[in-house]
This record gives C-alpha cells, structure tokens and sequence, in this order.
C-alpha cells in the first residue's frame, strides 16, 4: 500500500474517533478525566514510565462504552477505596485476557464517588508483545517489579495487584472462581510502605473466555505464559479472541492494614497473606450467590 | 598557553584521548590539571599543553608513560566498541588493556581511577526495572557476546575499587551519549530515515556529550568514590524524541526485520549485531540519583539541546 492511502486511512480514522469524542463529550466524564493528570509529566507528555495522560484521555470515551454498555459492569462497595493516598487492589485474576484490571481501572474512574487512577502491574512478557507493550505503557501500566511498585507507592498511587499472576489468569474453566497461589511480594512491599489493601473480587471475567485447554508446550515454543484453547480461539483467529458479552460484577471489600517486619521469614507473611486470600475468596463466595445469570 | 603557572599542576592521563570525548574532555581538562593523552590514533589539533603519546594501551610502551610521568589520576575511556573490529581485537584492546593499566595503577601509586563504562552494561531487557540502580545486575552480556567484554571490564574496575582502597576508583556508567561522537546512538540519530521497530516504543535516556565531560570532571574531585549511573534530561518514548527530530520515520515489522538482519550478520553479508535492535525495542533506563547527591552532578543539556544537534 502507498504511504498516501495509508495517511489517507489515517486521517479518515482520527476524523472518526474526533467525530465520536464529540458525541461522547460530558461534562462529568471531564471532570474525572482530570484525575488522570499527574505533576510528574515532562514536557513531552509522559511520565518516567512512559504513561501520558492524553493519550488515556482519548481511550477511556471508548472504553467507558464497552464499560458500560458490553460488560454492563456493576459495582459494589467502592466506597471502601480511600479517596486519597497510596492503596493496593488486591484482585482475583482470571479471563484470559486481563480485561479485569481495565474494568477495574475503569472502576475507579468513573463508578468511584472521587475519580481515582489505578497503575496495575503488568506480566514480564508484556514489554515483547508490540503494540500491546506501547499500548499498556501509555495507560500507566507498569511492570510489576518490586522497585517500581516502590516508585509508585512513594508517589501515593493507588495500586492494582493481581497476586496469581499468570498461573491465575489462564486458568482453564473447571477451576474457574478458585483462587490459585498467591505470590508474597504484595505483603512484603504493603509492611514496607505502610499500605492499606483493598480486597477486590471480580465476578464474570471468568466466563467471558473459557480456556478448555491450556496448551502449554507452544506457549513455551512462543514464549507466552499460556496459550488457551477456547471454543473459539484459535478456531475463529484474531475475532476468537473477543470476551464474551457477560456481565462484570466488582466486589470491593473494606481495608485491611497490617504491620509487621517486611522482610519477615514466609511464614508469616504467608499467614498474611491468606487473610487477604479468604477476604478475597469471601468476596467471590459473596459475589457469585448474589449473581443470578452469567449474561444478565 | 606555555605561560608558567604559579601552582604546579596535577596530571592527569587519558587513555583513548583521540576519540571525539577524549577530545572534548581535554578541552575541560587541560585549563585545570596538565594532561598527558595515550591512544594509537593521532590527536589532530591537539592544545599545546598536551604530551600526547601515540601508544597502543596492550603494549609495554604504555607503561613507560606512567614511569616518565608522575600521574595523579587515570581517566580510562580507551573502550572500544566496533562490530567491524575482530572478536579477538575487542578481547585484548579492551579486557587485556585495562588490566594492564589496573596493574599500573597499583604499581606506580596512581590515587585515582576514573573509568568510562556504559549504561548498556545494564542491557536492554523485557524485564528491566523501569529504573535500574547502580547495584542492578548487569545483563547485556546474557544475549550479546560482543558487550560481553564491556561487561567484563566494567566489573573489572568495580572489584578493583574494592580490592585496592588506596585506589579511588569511579566507574561511571552513562546512557546513551549524543553528540558528534561515533557511537551507535548518535549514529542512529544521524541517520536521514530513522528505522523503527513497528509496535515498539520504548523509553529512551540520552545524555549530551557536554554532560558526560562535566560528569566526569565531577568525579576527578578528591574523596569521589564507587559506581555512578550518569543520566541527562528524563527518559521519554523514543517516538517522542524522533518526532521533535522530525526527521522521516521508517517502521518496519519486526517479525520480518529481526530474522533478516540475524541471517546476513550469521551469513557475515552485514555486520550489524541483531541483538543492537533490543535498543530500540526495550528499555534500559537508570536512577541517575546517586551521582546527583553523591558528587553534586546535574545534567545541564535538555532534550532540545541534544536534538538540535541532529536537525
């Protein structure tokens, strides 16, 4: 294709998402955008780890849809996240794809009564995948390394943490809603920094892909964490891909603080740990008698 | 220039003194301290007040510097890093060549070292920290035998600060230099169409020439100690820094791209080392604190200032 039919194509694409801006345009949605904006952005826009407001600004009217109106999302208990200061988000991860941490982020954003961003810390195989690196990096997502989850926690952040991490997410559907092995980082970095954690149980995202058949020696060929084999993935390719249209239920749980030495031995973090585990378990346990359909 | 001075002056070897930094820094250098050069290529325009001795750092003769000379610091930036050059020559030129003149060090009571090593040692990886400290590991030898010798000489200097402690020793690690140095990066953004990785934007740190000279007069002070990351204006996406370029921007899909350059360079078509693409694939980025509070170091140059220089 020549470069004109490709800025062509560029131009009748930005015409579009401009036109949608438009249509998208309210005042309320403004007002929390603003919540997005940091004092640490240099002049090109970014902060030191790549996210850009702006660019955020121009995701979330198309997010906000699918938010609202393709995963219906609703919200319990969001009051529990205090409105100001470092917190953790401590959540269920399940899906496949990490639709969970955007429509917890998206949560926070614009279901909470104070609009509050959520940096939620990113699988180390993330910054291979193109795209999806950039992608992720521009909307604040960090990788979850011990150092950054610093950084951000000394900036008073409110973080995302899914502490199964890749084990959690692609999880196949007859383990769905069991909570996998918890990693001890989170604790050990909660006891440092003196932070409260929120418990989050994310209902749905576990039917929205059910994996039959996690095909782990080509995810290790390709160096991929997982690769799900789901009624339609890979059968219908990229499209196999789209999470089903169910219904997102978000249970948060109130604070839990916790002191201690964190650099204790794993024993007593663990035990820590498992608090927040059944606090999270709870929640789901809470969440899925509530539910009355997977859809509805 | 020949005008005798009241105080006599401290001298100061450098190593590698012909290369484009050498000679910036003599600039600095020779109004404060009497410099003495050593490299094999000549030193064009050298100031007057120069002994230049054209020298090769692997040969004896280089040792007879230090005897004729009573030297008060050593700033080491004879590293040498070419694709074009011999597996072999990186070794000795290098690995072999700072060995000798940590020997010599040792063996003619030199009080200070100051060594030119790169953030690259550090070595752009997926699973970087977003801010590597000074106590990170250094990776970049895991995949990419040629900065394996980089590596090897940076740790050579950093156990010898602690083996010898008569020896203040400084290991300065900075990002990618820009300027009218003959480094890959500066290189990169001389280039008229400036290829991409397609879906990869990574965040970038670049530091002016100027900031390194001013970095590494810093640590000639006495009582300057240790390893020191040496970081310019913020580290922002390379996108961001090649737009304020303006320069026409060439993505290319990295699938194809990766596989092609890894054939010619196995099939020695094209010497360009594949794993050089991680630079503009993932990040490296540093803490630059250390040296801030440490030595009293800021960077002067901002972003502008450096990309004004390739227009």
């Amino acid at each position: 294709m020549s470069d004109d039919a490709l800025t062509t194509i560029a131009e009748k694409l930005e015409q579009l998402a401009e036109g949608m801006r438009d249509t998208l345009a309210d005042p309320e949605l403004d007002r929390r955008l603003v919540s997005l904006d940091r004092d640490n952005i240099n002049e090109f826009g970014f902060d030191s780890f790549g996210y850009s407001p702006s660019y955020v600004k121009q995701v979330v009217p198309v997010a906000t849809l699918l938010y609202r109106h393709y995963f219906r999302t609703k919200v319990y208990g969001i009051e529990h996240i205090p409105n100001t200061g470092r917190v953790m988000l401590i959540a269920n991860h399940s899906g496949q794809l990490p639709v969970d941490a955007a429509v917890i982020a998206l949560s926070t954003l614009l279901d909470a009564h104070e609009p509050r961003m959520v940096r939620s810390m990113v699988e180390r195989w993330v910054p291979t995948l193109p795209f999806a690196s950039v992608f992720l990096s521009r909307c604040g997502q960090v990788l979850g390394t011990p150092e950054n989850c610093r950084v951000l926690l000394d900036q008073d952040e409110l973080l995302l943490v899914f502490p199964e991490g890749a084990k959690g997410i692609s999880k196949t559907y007859d383990k769905r809603y069991q909570l996998q092995r918890f990693g001890h980082g989170f604790m050990r970095l909660a006891l440092e920094k003196n932070t409260p954690i929120v418990p989050v149980a994310v209902i749905g995202a576990e039917e929205q892909a059910p994996s039959l058949y996690n095909w782990k020696w080509l995810a290790k060929q390709m160096g991929a964490p997982a690769l799900p084999i789901t009624p339609f993935f890979p059968w219908l390719g990229p499209l196999g891909l789209l999470p089903l249209p169910v219904r997102y239920h978000l249970h948060f749980g109130e604070p839990m603080h916790f002191e201690g030495d964190a650099n204790d031995d794993d024993g007593t973090i663990g035990r820590m740990v498992k608090q927040v585990k059944n606090r999270v378990r709870d929640l789901i346990h809470t969440g899925l008698n509530t539910r009355t359909s997977v859809f509805r | 220039m020949a005008k005798t001075t009241p105080k006599k002056r401290n001298t100061v070897l450098v190593t590698g003194i012909s290369g484009r930094l050498g000679r910036l820094l003599t600039q600095d250098l020779h109004r404060k301290y009497r410099v003495v050069g050593v490299d094999r290529r000549p030193f064009m325009e050298a100031p007057s007040d120069v002994t230049m001795h054209r020298v090769d750092i692997r040969s004896r003769r280089c040792e007879d510097v230090f005897r004729t000379h009573k030297i008060k610091a050593v700033v080491h930036m004879n590293i040498m890093h070419d694709p074009r050059q011999s597996d072999e020559d990186h070794h000795t030129f290098n690995v072999i060549g700072t060995q000798h003149l940590l020997d010599y060090c040792v063996r003619y009571n030199v009080p200070k070292l100051v060594m030119l090593s790169t953030a690259n040692v550090y070595g752009p990886n997926p699973r970087n920290e977003s801010y590597l400290t000074e106590d990170s590991l250094l990776m970049a030898g895991e995949t990419d035998s040629s900065v394996r010798d980089l590596v090897a000489v940076d740790m050579l200097c950093t156990t010898f600060c602690w083996k010898h402690p008569e020896v203040e020793t400084v290991v300065l690690r900075p990002v990618h230099i820009c300027g009218s140095v003959h480094n890959a990066p500066s290189n990169y953004l001389r280039l008229p169409t400036i290829p991409t990785l397609l879906g990869f934007d990574p965040m970038v740190q670049l530091i002016h020439e100027r900031d390194v000279v001013n970095a590494l007069m810093a640590t000639l002070r006495p009582g300057a100690r240790g390893v020191f990351n040496v970081t310019g204006p913020e580290a922002v996406p390379l996108s961001a820094i090649l737009s304020a370029l303006g320069k026409p921007v060439r993505p290319l899909p990295h699938v194809l791209f990766e596989p092609l350059v890894r054939t010619m360079y196995r099939s020695r078509v094209w010497g360009f080392p594949p794993r050089e693409l991680d630079h503009i694939k993932y990040s490296c980025t540093v803490n630059g604190t250390r040296i801030h509070q440490e030595l009293g170091y800021s960077s002067q140059h901002n972003l502008n200032d450096i990309v004004t220089m390739f227009q």
